[in-house]
């Protein structure tokens, strides 16, 4: 058996736009439930604070927080405020927006990050931006700490964090 | 060829578990609705996540409001690094794959999930309505029950079934979930009731259609040696199937579901059914649309054509008439889980099975049917005959 | 019990396009055909389908799998999707192997399908909602953060440098010179990778897959029926397939744990004991050049940080000790998500049966290995081909 001639038209950007086609904007919207574990967390961020759940089985402290532990097939025993400060585990300094357009020369770069939290288990980390910093002075291993929001515009968000900065 | 099956190996439900069902569901997350679920199946089973050998969940991306919802399964299902697969299928088709894993002689033990928060999608309609055919139906700009609309029509016409025999449909499936504990959508309607309610797409009126509900269900599958060493009441699968039909809706005849005949014809042979009204002690059939359970029956060859709406009229498909259908209520009266909702009916299978269905509960209740369908604009429905023997 | 032993007895492959004219259905179609034809079946012969395809969001259709259907035969015949993400790929064979290994049904067909480019402006947008909706959408990432993340983690892990990581773009995108399908095959050298631009520090433009439109699709087939067909039945010697938790930010990114498991899973099944040497032609997913050498890792065919290093000795080269995406990978054929996962699997099926053309790996490799890769940093599904 050979593959040879192989089937399928590719069109250049010119016959692409040439070409009949249909459009369709769907309005796809949803409200997802939160539930405890993280309704608990987002209300914490409200207060200007990083929530957790602990699990004495195994003893992590995971972010986020979480109604259950999902290796140890239990509920969580409680939940617990832990730092704003954390240890960058690894970033990058991103040229694009989430829809691939280029950032202008004169916009700022994203810097997302993976944030290891302190106060957490090791290795216990989330997603965030870095800001207040130079690109090119990002390092893993960098510490970092939490900029809110004003506490009376924090809506109970992951954005009610600004960015976590060097400190 | 010989005659193949998935089912040469024996294959028993031995842990189910159910959280709903609900118009809305705010205080769990889905995962917390799954976990629950979870935790009842795997109790009930006397199973650790840990010992269960794969994991399996039926879903769709735009019902969740994700895309590759199967990144957000595992951990609920304590099935964190293990083999965990997502198929976009209903839940018998789900449960279809977890029988022929376990043919395979290589997994003893699978757990199935699905679950539904309809009520998160805010936007339902143009969700149902992204399920259209690009080019040659969603540019017709019509709410997607119009294909129901346009198949309960020709339906009636060619069978000789009449919409006030749908209104019957509706009227006994709605006060068969006032017995149903689960059930979200149970009322004492009357026939007069239904054929007054506002139209969706003639002769499809508003309480044609069943309303959405929130729910987890879960449910753990065992190889024969297993279950009997796990369970004292294993509900053996005796025949299992799923077909997809005419893929296009516009060169389908309308009168009847392909999907459900072909379906029933795998896997009655599989299960030694030959007559259906005899062999069977009830049937969970799929009434989406009231007009449903009536072209099911016929195509399954429950009912012959044209007659499903007389048995239903009769008594025959009431709660204590020859052949009870939808004594849970159905989608009609438990409300519509989409991708769960076959597993709902195959929950009550198992309870009416385990003769723990309280004042739902069929006498002597040996043998069941369970059937799905996908929805518009699908042509593709899964089929299942379980026994307590 | 004894177990029952499955082949894939055809293959079909469509071109990977930026923008195919063709719709889904009718992609889906050309790789059935052709991988029917192969098999010298026809459509009544099939039994039962099992389709694989990424995102709905892609085709812009919700239950994509039910629209997909007419074109990958599966009108009135048992059919279902499979979804793992970019694992899916992978998957849709092992899917295809529980139906043909139960005993359901002696003639299985397996398709994958993709059309990216009807997601406007850009494919690359739909990868906002594979995100948490609660906890990360709302700082609008975008799918090259987290490979961004990823590569800087394994790097920084072993001290590799960007010459290391770009080698493989360098290797599969000339590869790809030699395949019919390909989307991007180009003899590029380390400096075109390192020149082109910067999208997400470390990665550039060309050390990522690009968006494609392509399907692919085999044929499987119980022994007996297998061994009436061809003369060179590839067999599923293993199959395997984990799922990491949703919380990726939690677990150390520089080694794929949950690739580990599933060849664990797949070489336990097909009695493989030393992948290294057993091994002898491996196709590890590769949407990002750093990718094969992560996977290369997870897969066991070389010790963990290693893989850079052997790739710079040419261990990895058509010629070398084991030839690794000889096909040019998703990097040089394209990335049509779930085709290109179907594509590995039948390059190897092909490398198996010396029927590889230009491309062929030299010594008659026996046994060969494909991975897919999927979801959040979460997904591995390993298969395991033996002639």
């Amino acid at each position: 058996m050979k593959i040879e001639n192989v089937p399928v038209k590719g069109l250049s950007s010119d016959e692409y736009e040439k070409t009949l086609k249909i459009s369709w904007k769907p309005t796809l919207q949803y409200a997802w439930d939160n539930g405890i574990g993280i309704g608990k967390y987002l209300q914490s961020l409200k207060e200007g604070k990083i929530l957790a759940a602990y699990c004495e089985k195994c003893g992590r402290i995971m972010l986020p927080a979480r109604a259950f532990c999902e290796m140890c097939f239990r509920p969580t025993d409680k939940y617990l405020p832990v730092k704003d400060t954390g240890t960058v585990n690894t970033f990058a300094i991103c040229h694009v927006n989430w829809d691939a357009s280029r950032l202008k020369p004169d916009e700022p770069r994203y810097i997302p990050a993976v944030i290891e939290i302190d106060g957490a288990s090791p290795g216990q980390g989330i997603m965030h931006l870095l800001g207040n910093v130079e690109p090119a002075k990002v390092r893993i291993g960098m510490k970092v700490k939490a900029v809110w929001k004003p506490a009376d515009k924090r809506e109970g968000s992951i954005t009610d964090i600004l960015f976590f900065e060097p400190y | 060829m010989e005659e193949e099956s998935i089912m040469k190996e024996r294959v028993a439900i031995v842990g189910i578990g159910v959280t709903g069902f609900s118009s809305v569901s705010p205080s769990l997350s889905f995962k917390e609705l799954t976990y629950t679920a979870a935790v009842k199946a795997y109790h009930e089973a006397g199973l650790h996540p840990k010992e269960i050998d794969s994991f399996i969940t039926a879903s769709e991306d735009f019902m969740e409001g994700y895309s590759i919802f199967d990144e957000y399964v595992p951990d609920q299902m304590g099935a964190v690094m293990r083999p965990v697969q997502t198929v976009t299928a209903d839940f018998i088709q789900a449960l279809g794959i977890g029988c022929m894993m376990i043919n395979t002689g290589r997994f003893r033990t699978i757990a199935v999930e699905a679950h539904s928060k309809a009520s998160n999608v805010k936007t339902l309609n143009e969700v149902k309505a992204f399920a259209l055919d690009p080019v040659y139906i969603r540019p017709l700009k019509e709410n997607a029950d119009f294909l129901a609309g346009l198949e309960m029509k020709r339906f009636l016409e060619e069978t000789g079934n009449t919409e006030e025999q749908c209104a019957e449909v509706i009227v006994k499936n709605k006060a068969n979930a006032l017995n149903n504990p689960y059930a979200a959508h149970a009322a004492s309607l009357t026939i007069d009731d239904v054929l007054s309610s506002p139209p969706i797409s003639l002769p499809l009126k508003e309480l044609d259609a069943a309303k959405p509900a929130d729910g987890a269900i879960m449910i753990v599958l065992a190889s024969e040696k297993e279950a009997k060493a796990l369970c004292k009441k294993p509900i053996w699968i005796r025949g299992i199937s799923w077909f997809s039909g005419q893929g296009n809706p516009w060169c389908r005849d309308f009168a009847y579901a392909d999907y459900a005949q072909l379906a029933a014809q795998k896997a009655f042979a599989m299960a030694g059914i030959a007559n259906p009204l005899k062999d069977l002690d009830f049937a969970e059939i799929c009434d989406e649309y009231s007009y449903k359970e009536l072209q099911h029956l016929e195509s399954i060859g429950i009912a012959r054509k044209g007659e499903a709406g007389f048995l239903t009229q009769t008594g025959v498909t009431k709660l204590g008439g020859l052949l009870p259908v939808n004594v849970s209520g159905g989608s009609l009266g438990v409300g519509h889980t989409y991708e769960a909702s076959g597993g709902m009916k195959v929950v009550e299978a198992v309870m009416q099975l385990r003769h723990e269905a309280g004042i739902r509960q069929i006498p002597n209740a040996k043998t069941g049917l369970v059937q799905s369908w996908r929805g518009v604009p699908t042509a593709t429905g899964a089929i299942a005959l379980l026994s307590n023997e | 019990m004894g177990f029952r032993k499955v082949a894939i007895v055809g293959a079909g492959i469509t071109k990977f396009v930026r923008r195919a004219q063709e719709t889904g259905p009718e992609m889906s179609y050309l790789a059935s055909k052709i991988a029917l034809d192969q098999a010298g079946l026809k459509l009544k012969d099939v039994e039962m389908v099992t389709l694989g395809t990424a995102p709905d969001a892609f085709d812009g259709v919700h239950m994509k799998g039910e629209y997909l259907l007419s074109g990958a035969g599966g009108n009135n015949k048992p059919y279902i999707r499979n979804f793992v993400g970019g694992g899916t790929g992978v998957f849709a064979p092992i899917h295809g192997w529980m139906h043909v290994a139960s005993g359901a049904c002696d003639v299985c067909l397996v398709v994958c399908s993709e059309k990216m480019s009807s997601c406007h402006p850009h494919p690359q947008g739909a990868f906002l909602t594979i995100f948490d909706h609660t906890t990360e959408q709302p700082l609008k990432p975008t799918l090259i953060w987290i490979f961004a993340l990823e590569m800087r983690r394994y790097m920084e892990t072993y001290g590799l440098t960007k010459e290391d990581i770009a080698r493989v773009a360098v290797k599969n995108k000339n590869n790809a010179l030699d395949h019919p399908s390909a989307q991007v095959a180009e003899a590029v050298t380390i400096e075109d990778i390192l020149n082109s631009e910067v999208l997400a520090e470390p990665v550039h433009r060309l050390d990522i897959s690009p968006a494609s439109d392509g399907a692919a699709a085999v044929v499987l087939a119980s022994e007996d029926v297998a061994k009436r067909l061809t003369d060179k039945p590839v067999w599923i010697d293993g199959v395997g397939w984990n799922l990491d938790t949703a919380y990726w930010a939690t677990k150390d990114l520089y080694y794929p744990r949950y690739v580990e498991k599933a060849a664990r899973m797949a070489y336990e099944m097909a009695g493989i004991t030393e992948p290294h040497k057993e091994i002898q032609v491996a196709e590890p997913y590769d949407p990002f050049d750093y990718k094969e050498l992560h996977h290369m890792e997870g897969l066991l065919l070389c010790e963990r940080g290693e893989a850079a290093r052997l790739t710079a000795e040419g261990y990895t080269a058509r010629t070398g000790n084991l030839p690794t995406c000889p096909s040019g990978g998703a990097l040089g054929v394209g990335n049509p998500i779930a085709a290109t996962g179907l594509m590995k699997v039948i390059e190897i099926f092909l490398q198996l049966r010396e029927e590889a053309g230009k491309r062929q790996v030299p010594g008659k490799p026996r046994v060969g290995v494909a991975q897919a890769w999927g979801d959040l940093m979460q997904v591995g599904t390993v298969i395991v081909l033996r002639r």
